[in-house]
């Protein structure tokens, strides 16, 4: 039998969607293992999830004050080593922040938070999130943020399209693209970007409320197992 | 010459002669400013209690009733719902963001005091008419406040409700609800053993002078001229810091090292402090010098009064002391030790070197004056009711009665409202805003709580007590839409000044309505608020008893939707009356506010809720939605709008159809089963002796009202989602 992946959850203070995350990891059959931010150590996972929230408050930028976490040195190091990363959300916004993902993401176009399901489209398969998936696959989550208008100037952003760095833009139910299915304005309907190696991936939806149908659509359960098959891939056979 | 003192701070000169003699000498400053906040409307209940007294608390689920920071009942598996309602009505009128993002920190503070973690929030919400710009600031900044102070603690914002009236456009109406769950033996009541020596932890933020006079300034005054001077009053919220005093405070519970927790709302320091000693009949020794201030200065009276934000006091047995010390620190939180208690029943408090203040506890706490306030319905009560409840004359169309009914703000879909809340963090709402309740479930358990809120202001205008008993009945048939069954309530009692004999007739006439109501379904209140003195000149608001249900499904798969899907057959369960005395048509269609608010029968009131949990319990329905606001017609079209499934349907009865169609009669929902099982649910319904209608089927792309009229689902959604959007549009 191989050993189960394990999939460490960073707590920040004010970090709100960390037990969600942990919990989605246990119901898609991997291991959580609860990160703190004030230790610089991640107990050896084999992938790291930066979960939503408002960490240290946001009152700066959002993600502007954790970057400067004691985790984040590590997080830094695994990132480096190809660990597998991933944002969620105010993750999302940390890992811009720290200059670990590309862009940055901004006050909503409506200028309020949005809570509402949506459904996504996968770009690539080339990211821990959707190894198992195919480009143009459609998967329903929910978003929930304030600031989540993702922007890059002009340079960058055709360079993040260029070299095809989206991951997952918003979209009708059938793929289609429409300013009406973009909760927030961002750039492209860019909901999710990675890396250039590929290894750290960041999304505003929250994948780790799409698990459980008792609670509501299932979109988030083929990133995960994605995300845990890359993470055992770590682990060795 | 200028006021005295004791007057300035709200006290009568009766009470400031109680005081004298409790004392047996004049009280100090430092000692009038704390009466004057523990003997506040607002803290010490002194016009209410008379009359709250006749509530039905008592039960078999029930754990805690009211007299503590929450209610709690026994929800089964060992576990508790502790859940509370609270007005942050004045506040809000004078900064709507920062009094309604405090309303939210306050009573979540409240469920966690209990040692409950809070899992769901609700606010029931009432504003003056959107077409004036004042009222949209105030509407938009409350939704603000409530989405910027709850999606950053972690907690769901599931429910709540919003309606729209001329009398609350200089009073708002901001309540809110908050819900937790603990396991029973965890629960930090006030039965505790708490003990001689113990000391008092002061933890979480530091003391600054937002927010004093918050009870006496403004949530016990009416709100005049130049209320906007009392900004200041007005406390400031930091969410973030809420966040991690919840953590702190449910560490603290799970390592059992606390004799008792309690919140800093009203009346700050000084509340906390005389309730915790006073609860366990000591006294205390309180040290000003050690509180953390946020900035230098502060006179003992501010630092005893000051409704500072995210606080908390811990009871904590001496031994236990660097346990606590090492969780809030672990929580970035400053914990500091201000006091012990001490035998004798004395509250002392130093300054310095100086004894600045030595009160009873119980006096502060417990022996604020009652009054039986003189009551006396106003001159013109008959007349509003004696209008023509049936609306004969009306010259409408049906249609466009319909059109303007589901605009109307009240019924229109809220969706600009709830989708600026985070409504599922946590990972457990099953059902979160929009429809009759909302379903929370228990963490590893198949079971849900429900909850809804609902006030019936129109109807408490015309008839206080049937209003009152309207929003416990709304509230009861809500939760057992989704096949939940009701178990208790909290409250939320919003009126004006209580010093003029007909608010003080329509408060006891709506806690009459509320006590008859809660002992027929045996739905028993664990604890409440009270806010007068919401008026301002003449107008006081609609009298608006705000009701938390509570109820328990046992398998939340098993949980009835709202949304019509295709192929079923159509039921009202219940019967429609001529009643469109105090309807949404008779303001919205007609402009009259008046007429005899529907009949309520509590007995069959009680027989459909066991109809729709018994039918839901056997699988039989597909989905079942309560009648209210805009009667029948709007009824149907929010189940097609919810299921973006049409439906065609005749109105049954020789009445002129916008009685049929429009009505608000009670003890009514519209429910939809399989045509392969509607023997059953027929059986049942005749069982329990509640009226079973058959209406039509669903299906299609149409709402068709047989031989009146028909529109398509996608131009009713459009019209009812639209409506408050472009009322903000201006």
């Amino acid at each position: 039998m191989s050993p189960l992946p394990r999939i460490g959850v960073v707590t920040f203070p004010g970090s709100l969607d960390d037990l969600d995350a942990l919990r989605a990891v246990a119901f898609m059959g991997g291991e959580g293992v609860a990160l703190w931010h004030a230790e610089r150590d991640l107990r050896g996972v084999d992938a790291v999830i930066l979960p939503g929230g408002f960490s240290y408050g946001d009152y700066l930028r959002c993600g502007a004050i954790a970057r400067f976490a004691p985790v984040m040195d590590e997080v830094g190091a695994f990132a480096a080593s190809g660990g597998p990363v991933i944002g969620i959300c105010n993750g999302f916004q940390v890992l811009c922040e720290s200059g670990l993902l590309p862009g940055a993401l901004v006050r909503n176009r409506q200028l309020r938070f949005v809570c509402r399901w949506v459904d996504v489209r996968v770009e690539t398969s080339v990211s821990p999130l959707t190894g198992d998936l195919v480009a143009g696959e459609v998967l329903r989550m929910p978003v929930k943020h304030g600031e989540g208008r993702f922007v890059a100037a002009d340079e960058q952003l055709d360079r993040i399209e260029g070299e095809g760095l989206v991951v997952f833009r918003y979209c009708g139910e059938d793929g289609a693209l429409g300013d009406e299915y973009n909760p927030n304005g961002a750039s492209n309907a860019i909901a999710g970007v990675r890396n250039e190696a590929g290894n750290v991936v960041g999304l505003m939806p929250h994948p780790e409320h799409a698990v459980d149908p008792d609670v509501g659509a299932t979109g988030g359960q083929p990133l995960f197992a994605s995300l845990l098959s890359s993470a055992l891939a770590r682990v060795g056979p | 010459m200028t006021e005295p003192l004791h007057r300035a701070l709200g006290l009568t000169d009766d009470e400031f002669g109680l005081i004298r003699s409790t004392l047996g000498r004049e009280p100090n400053r430092d000692e009038l400013a704390m009466y004057g906040a523990m003997w506040s409307e607002h803290c010490s209940y002194k016009s209410s209690k008379i009359h709250l007294r006749s509530l039905p608390t008592e039960g078999p689920r029930l754990l805690v009733g009211p007299g503590q920071d929450a209610g709690a009942v026994d929800v089964g598996g060992g576990l508790a719902a502790v859940f509370k309602m609270e007005s942050h009505s004045h506040p809000s009128a004078i900064e709507p963001y920062q009094g309604a993002a405090t309303g939210v920190g306050g009573i979540v503070r409240d469920v966690v005091a209990m040692g409950a973690r809070p899992v769901a929030i609700l606010d029931p919400l009432r504003f003056g008419p959107l077409s004036d710009e004042r009222n949209r600031w105030l509407f938009e900044g409350v939704v603000a406040g409530i989405g910027g102070y709850g999606n950053c603690i972690g907690v769901p914002t599931v429910g709540g409700e919003l309606q729209f009236a001329g009398p609350h456009s200089a009073n708002p109406t901001v309540n809110v609800m908050c819900v937790g769950v603990a396991p029973v033996d965890r629960l930090v009541t006030s039965t505790r053993q708490v003990h001689e020596g113990s000391v008092l932890v002061l933890f979480g933020a530091a003391t600054g002078r937002d927010g004093i006079g918050g009870v006496s300034v403004l949530a016990s005054r009416t709100l005049e001229d130049g209320a906007e001077e009392t900004r200041p009053s007005v406390q400031i919220g930091d969410p973030f810091a809420e966040k991690l005093l919840i953590e702190a405070s449910l560490e603290l519970v799970e390592r059992g090292v606390l004799e008792g927790l309690q919140d800093l709302g009203g009346a700050g320091i000084t509340c906390a402090v005389s309730e915790s000693a006073a609860r366990a009949g000591l006294g205390a020794e309180l040290d000003l010098d050690a509180v953390p201030l946020r900035e230098p200065g502060l006179e003992p009276f501010e630092i005893l009064t000051s409704e500072s934000q995210e606080r908390m006091l811990a009871i904590v047995p001496p031994g236990r002391l660097d346990e606590v010390r090492a969780v809030c620190a672990r929580w970035g939180l400053p914990a500091v030790v201000v006091g012990r208690l001490v035998a004798g029943g004395t509250l002392r408090v130093r300054a310095g070197a100086a004894t600045v203040a030595e009160v009873p506890a119980r006096s502060l706490a417990d022996e604020a004056p009652e009054f039986a306030r003189p009551r006396e319905a106003p001159p013109g009560q008959e007349d509003l009711v004696n209008d023509d409840p049936t609306f004969a004359t009306v010259t409408t169309s049906p249609e466009d009665a319909f059109v303007s009914l589901l605009s109307s703000p009240n019924v229109a879909g809220k969706r600009w409202v709830w989708e600026q809340y985070d409504s599922i963090v946590q990972g457990g709402t099953v059902r979160g805003p929009g429809g009759d309740a909302a379903l929370v479930r228990i963490e590893g358990t198949l079971r849900a709580l429900a909850l809804s809120s609902d006030g019936k202001g129109r109807f408490g205008l015309l008839d206080p007590y049937l209003g009152a008993a309207h929003a416990v009945a709304e509230s009861a048939r809500n939760v057992a839409c989704t096949g939940a069954t009701p178990i208790a309530i909290t409250n939320c009692l919003n009126f004006g000044n209580p010093e003029r004999p007909e608010v003080m007739w329509q408060f006891a006439e709506s806690v009459r309505g509320i006590g008859d109501a809660c002992r027929a379904f045996e739905t028993p209140v664990t604890g409440g608020n009270v806010s007068f003195y919401n008026e301002s000149g003449d107008s006081a608001i609609w009298p608006t008893a705000m009701i938390g249900m509570l109820g328990v499904i046992e398998d939340y798969r098993l949980a009835v939707p709202q949304a019509f899907g295709p192929g079923s057959m159509i039921y009202l369960a219940g019967e429609t009356f001529a009643e469109l005395g105090g309807s949404e048509f008779g303001e919205a269609v007609v402009g009259i506010v008046g007429g005899r608010p529907p009949a309520l029968d509590l007995d069959r009131e009680r027989s459909l809720h066991r109809l729709l949990v018994d039918a839901a319990d056997a699988g039989l329905l597909e989905s079942a939605h309560d009648c209210a606001e805009g009667g029948l017609a709007v009824t149907l079209a929010e189940s097609a709008i919810a299921g973006g499934t049409g439906f065609a349907v005749s109105i049954p009865g020789d009445e002129p159809s916008h009685i049929g169609l429009f009505a608000e009669s009670a003890s009514r929902a519209v429910v939809s089963v399989d045509p392969a099982r509607a023997g059953e649910l027929e059986d049942t319904a005749s069982e329990l002796e509640v009226p079973l209608t058959r209406l039509g089927e669903t299906g299609g792309p149409r709402i068709v009202f047989d031989g009146v009229f028909e529109m398509t689902v996608d131009e009713a959604r459009a019209i009812h989602e639209n409506a408050i959007p472009v009322l903000l549009a201006g």
